[in-house]
């Protein structure tokens, strides 16, 4: 008995640790979504939801019901199989790249010896990450990336010309700004030395007071990481693939119900799937400048404090994104097209070479 | 029972055997091109299984050439059946015959 | 145990999708099967100690090639692929012939590797790791990195003069001769206009 419960343990943890994590995400994510109303409200001259609850705080459990008491309507024509799939995968691309945010830094002194059995026993700390990888940069990567079946199947599949449409070009804009992306991680990656998400904070925080946090060494890559990141979650000015004006919605018109949640929910996921990454490369992650001067390294409210600071970092970040969203128009497909191409990408790449030679001349 | 070596070089051979019947098959010129793929990637999987039980890295760099060359590959592929399509209304490898007569 | 789990998983896994690779007519299923595949041998590359491999695998293969091969079907609009006619029936024989070698090959080797060892030479893990990678790009395999660097430019380079447009469609015009020579009717005008 006790050997079962010694080996399932670290795998109950692990499963706990991701529970805890979706749950927080996704309160986060439906909160996004009321905000946007708001904020959207606001910048128009509106008041947004305020009937359900006290300011409309209960709006996105409202449309959860929404969703799933709707008609499910499945295109005649469609290809099944692919039909179905397809939002399946964007909700769990989306999804995935969360078992390597960096929440806060580990708790280190921590008396776990009340656990029965002896659990606690080689426990030196507790992490505020699911999974430390070693290279959890490319994970956030590759993952975001292979987000684009879910769209580009979903137009190909609906047998609906706009849906197809929206799909061919987001998978050409996503290929086309995934690079510019790529290209501007390049220099913090140079200048931490690491592709370790926490390993970033880590360096950040030990490097010299002019480049604390990573935005100063590497505005431009910053502004490009923005942009890229515009693009990459389809949001407005780069809303081609769902442009409603001219293209009804573009990939999930034909999506309804729960299928289209997903869709939605999968979207607004990467919206702060990008804020973290956003947040923890180029602003430090969840390191607080002079807290360590206020609660010993290490404690649980030090921790605490982190993470609170890690969560204003990335609400900022979700607001900036509403606050484009109210006040840019779209672009136009060849625009998007050149402006990627042709502008973010050689400033990028830019951006990567200087970064290499300055390093080079200041270690040597 | 724990998978040694040889266990992941059969499921390479295997994948291998797979890619190889299916470049056989195909007629389509991208289908085939997805089997070449396949059979690139029980080749990696062998490299990264060596580089796993011989502790040494050559195997995992060599596997990042096979993806350099897979990616450029695609990028010339890709192009050629384009211009294959603007042609011949068709990706089919019997169509190619131009240069038959 | 938990490593031989997740190997036999993502090794069927990776079976059954390559076998619904050679299996379906339609390109675009048999671009999804791949990346099943794609996906499998990342998980199984983890349990191998090697994360900077599975995680470009994911990057490139999945995220970029892939892509890319799935956009090419979406933008040709593919049809699925014809019956295969009886044509060179030789051929049948010579790939049996060729997949039974091909499978006395693999059996060979799971016989010959009994011999090599079992467990891992060396628990050591920092092999996988990217700064040890990066350690032997930059080193002792320097020459093979600036092949592959150039291999790539000529690629992108004879990508571009392949896909671009013909301002003066020289190819073309053999090709419209060619096509009336061949008399096919069911070839669409749209398409021309089109593409």
């Amino acid at each position: 008995m006790e050997a079962i419960i010694k080996s399932i343990f670290p795998i109950a943890v692990l499963f706990g640790a991701a529970t805890v994590a979706f749950g927080v995400v996704m309160m986060i994510v439906a909160y996004t979504v009321l905000a946007e109303r708001k904020v959207l409200g606001w910048i128009q001259g509106r008041i947004g939801p305020n009937r359900v609850g006290p300011w409309g705080m209960m709006q996105p459990f409202a449309d959860l019901l929404k969703f799933i008491f709707k008609e499910d309507i499945v295109p005649d024509k469609s290809t099944k199989f692919v039909y179905f799939l397809a939002p399946i995968v964007a909700v769990t691309c989306a999804l995935m790249p969360m078992v390597v945010y960096p929440f806060g830094p580990a708790i280190t002194n921590i008396d776990l010896s009340f656990l029965p059995y002896g659990l606690g026993d080689g426990i030196k700390q507790i992490p505020l990450t699911v999974a430390q990888i070693d290279v959890g940069v490319l994970f956030v990567l590759g993952i975001t990336s292979v987000g684009v079946y879910g769209i580009a199947l979903a137009g190909w599949s609906s047998n609906n010309k706009y849906s197809l449409m929206g799909g061919l070009r987001s998978s050409a804009q996503l290929i086309s700004y995934e690079l510019a992306m790529g290209a501007s991680i390049i220099g913090v990656v140079i200048l931490a030395g690491t592709l370790d998400l926490n390993g970033i904070i880590y360096a950040q925080m030990s490097s010299p007071w002019y480049s604390r946090w990573f935005i100063i060494p590497q505005f431009v890559g910053f502004v490009v990481f923005l942009i890229a990141a515009f693009a990459e979650t389809n949001r407005v000015p780069f809303d081609l693939p769902e442009a409603e004006t001219e293209l009804v919605a573009g990939f999930h018109t034909e999506y309804s119900a729960l299928k289209f949640a997903l869709f939605f929910m999968g979207e607004y996921v990467n919206m702060f799937t990008v804020s973290v990454m956003c947040a923890t490369l180029f602003l430090g992650g969840w390191y607080v400048p002079g807290l360590s001067h206020l609660f010993p390294v290490g404690s649980l409210l030090y921790a605490v404090f982190s993470v609170v600071g890690f969560l204003i970092k990335i609400s900022a970040f979700l607001f900036f994104y509403i606050w484009v969203r109210g006040t840019l128009p779209r672009f136009r497909f060849d625009q998007l097209m050149n402006f990627g191409w042709k502008f973010l990408l050689p400033v990028a790449l830019a951006n990567v070479i200087f970064t290499i030679i300055l390093v080079y001349f200041l270690n040597s | 029972m724990e998978p040694s070596l040889a266990t992941y070089l059969a499921l390479s051979g295997i994948l291998f055997t797979i890619g190889a019947t299916g470049v056989i098959f195909k007629r389509n010129a991208l289908g085939m091109f997805m089997c070449i793929e396949l059979m690139l990637n029980a080749v990696n999987l062998t490299f990264v299984a060596f580089s796993r039980y011989y502790a040494d890295v050559t195997g995992q760099l060599f596997v990042f050439m096979v993806m350099s060359v897979a990616a450029a590959e695609a990028a010339v592929g890709l192009g050629i059946f384009i211009a294959f399509f603007r042609n011949r209304i068709s990706i089919d490898v019997d169509d190619a015959n131009i240069l038959k007569n | 145990m938990i490593t031989s789990v997740i190997f036999f998983l993502f090794a069927g896994l990776a079976i059954a999708c390559a076998i619904s690779l050679v299996y379906h007519k339609n390109p675009l299923y048999s671009a999804i099967s791949l990346v099943g595949v794609l996906i499998s041998l990342a998980c199984i590359y983890v349990t191998l100690a090697a994360p900077f491999i599975a995680a470009v695998q994911i990057l490139i293969y999945a995220g970029a090639i892939m892509v890319l091969v799935v956009f090419v079907i979406m933008l040709l609009n593919l049809d699925e692929d014809k019956p295969v006619v009886n044509r060179l029936p030789h051929l049948y024989a010579i790939g049996g012939i060729l997949g039974l070698v091909l499978l006395a090959q693999t059996f060979f080797i799971f016989y010959a590797v009994h011999r090599a060892p079992k467990q891992a030479v060396n628990t050591d893990e920092t092999v996988g790791k990217t700064l040890s990678i990066g350690a032997g790009m930059y080193t002792e395999y320097l020459l093979p990195v600036e092949i592959v660097g150039i291999l790539l430019l000529m690629s992108i380079v004879g990508a571009v003069i392949l896909a671009r447009r013909l301002e003066y469609p020289q190819l073309e015009i053999v090709v419209d001769n060619e096509l009336e020579r061949r008399n096919e009717s069911e070839i669409k005008d749209e398409f021309r206009i089109r593409l």
